[in-house]
């Protein structure tokens, strides 16, 4: 199993690091043309206009939104596939969200907390820096983890958004949710069995 | 529980930067352009560096109305700088909550012996360093993240390259230690050994470590990261070249595809003069930035 994670700018190497903790094969992505290569996608943490900027650069928007293999957003990737974002245009988009940047305000509100997370029998250690909430959701989206009152964990489809940051720590729950979602999406696609 | 201020959230922070590229920024207007151009944080300062060496006298934290002036501009975080063991500049900074402070060497340290205990605050701190042994008793009073020190305003990069280098030659030997070595290195370095413990256990520093200090075009920029670096400060490189826009733009796209050598020649055809760079033998051991803090 291969998953990319688009490198760009901010936290690839802690994913790829993630993704080998899963059994998995971890490519950094910085063209488009490597899209072809992997059977999932993380768009990881940094800054979000940072990276929107580069991706306009070498024009990966397209390929970008014509992935239709899973992908997991985390924080500033999580911005990146909401279809409405607070004050800014959307950016690739495909999850029926609307989010808010900043959310929780400055990097000196920043903090770790225990999450109950909808199908994890434990809580989860969930560190959340500068990071976003998803405001509401809209049809297909169900909702697996709540902040208070801030929705910060959603799947729709094959698609999963995380307003922390699972890769800062060693705890691959939220990993394991991708890799299902490869696994799943390999069996109903027979070009891809041997 | 929630958990505020901790190394993790600090730290943590400061990865969120890698593969970036900070830009300094001396009003609203620059932090804009900063921002649009892809930078990941903006430092606000009164004066950029090589302004501050033709200033001289004494260079202290920005006025907060500068730092609120930039916070108010961008949504991409914001530094500022704080002189060396100025416990009050820093905690006026934090106050303000500026995202990050520098405790740098580009401003006339407030004290010669001690550095700020940065472990007291809920705010991340970046501190310069030269060898590993400057960079771990940086990590022991609580730094979230390092740079080079290099040789600020000069628009030369001997000095970044040279400090980059070794720590990072200094890190792969602590990493192959055996572990009975490690308290002499302690010892010889005047490095925390508990510091040195974790970087032998990781393999490398617990924090990100970019480069800064002379970085004046798309190709130093490329340099450093190619030497390891995690991400580059720009000082003066960028508001003091011709084209402050396509020169921002430029050093972002070199950063990003450091190894992409036709990308950063087509990048840097565009940008015109960069900064004029000052030769460091030319520069009196008083008047080298780097040597202030320990």
């Amino acid at each position: 199993m291969k998953i990319g994670v688009l490198a760009l700018q901010g936290a690839v190497e802690e994913h790829i690091h993630a993704i080998e903790g899963i059994g998995a094969e971890g490519i950094a992505i910085k063209s488009a043309e490597q899209l072809n290569e992997i059977d999932g996608l993380i768009l990881p943490g940094g800054e979000s206009t940072a990276m929107r900027k580069l991706i306009d650069y070498h024009e990966m928007m397209p390929a970008l939104k014509d992935f239709k293999k899973p992908i997991l957003g985390t924080c500033a990737g999580l911005i990146l596939l909401a279809d409405c974002v607070e004050g800014s245009e959307a950016h690739i988009g495909g999850m029926n969200i609307w989010v808010r940047r900043n959310s929780f305000g400055r990097q000196i509100d920043s903090f770790s907390t225990e999450l109950t997370v909808q199908g994890l029998d434990t809580p989860y250690e969930a560190v959340f820096i500068r990071a976003p909430h998803i405001d509401r959701v809209g049809e297909g989206v169900e909702v697996l983890a709540m902040y208070g009152d801030k929705i910060v964990l959603v799947q729709q489809g094959n698609k999963i958004g995380c307003a922390f940051h699972p890769e800062l720590t060693d705890d691959l729950r939220i990993m394991e949710l991708l890799k299902e979602q490869i696994q799943q999406s390999k069996l109903a696609q027979p070009s891809n069995v041997l | 529980m929630v958990q505020l201020g901790t190394d993790l959230v600090k730290r943590g922070m400061a990865q969120m930067q890698k593969g970036g590229v900070i830009m300094d920024v001396i009003n609203a207007e620059q932090a804009k352009i900063a921002e649009a151009s892809g930078a990941v944080a903006v430092m606000a300062l009164e004066m950029v560096p090589s302004d501050i060496r033709k200033a001289g006298g004494v260079a202290r934290m920005a006025d907060p109305r500068v730092v609120e002036e930039v916070m108010n501009a961008v949504s991409i975080p914001v530094m500022a700088k704080g002189r060396i063991g100025h416990i009050v500049e820093a905690r006026i900074l934090e106050s303000m909550g500026v995202d990050y402070i520098d405790e740098s060497e580009v401003l006339t340290p407030a004290d010669e012996e001690y550095h700020l205990l940065k472990n007291e605050f809920s705010v991340p701190f970046v501190c310069g360093c030269r060898d590993l042994g400057e960079a771990a008793r940086r990590i022991g009073e609580g730094a979230s993240m390092l740079r080079t020190k290099g040789e600020p305003g000069t628009g030369n990069i001997v000095e970044a390259v040279r400090h980059m280098r070794k720590v990072n030659a200094q890190v792969k030997q602590i990493a192959n230690m055996s572990p009975d070595e490690i308290m002499t290195a302690a010892k010889e370095l005047g490095a925390p050994y508990e510091v040195l413990l974790e970087i032998h256990r990781l393999k490398r520093l617990p924090v990100v470590n970019f480069a800064a200090g002379g970085i004046a075009t798309p190709a130093d920029a490329a340099l450093m990261m190619e030497l390891g670096a995690d991400g580059v400060f720009v000082g003066s490189g960028i508001f003091k070249s011709e084209s402050p826009e396509k020169f921002a733009n430029a050093i972002v796209q070199a950063t990003t595809h450091y190894q992409d050598y036709e990308l950063i020649a087509r990048v840097s055809k565009e940008i015109g003069t960069p900064m004029k760079g000052l030769e460091i033998a030319s520069l009196a051991p008083e008047a080298r930035m780097q040597n202030r803090g320990w």
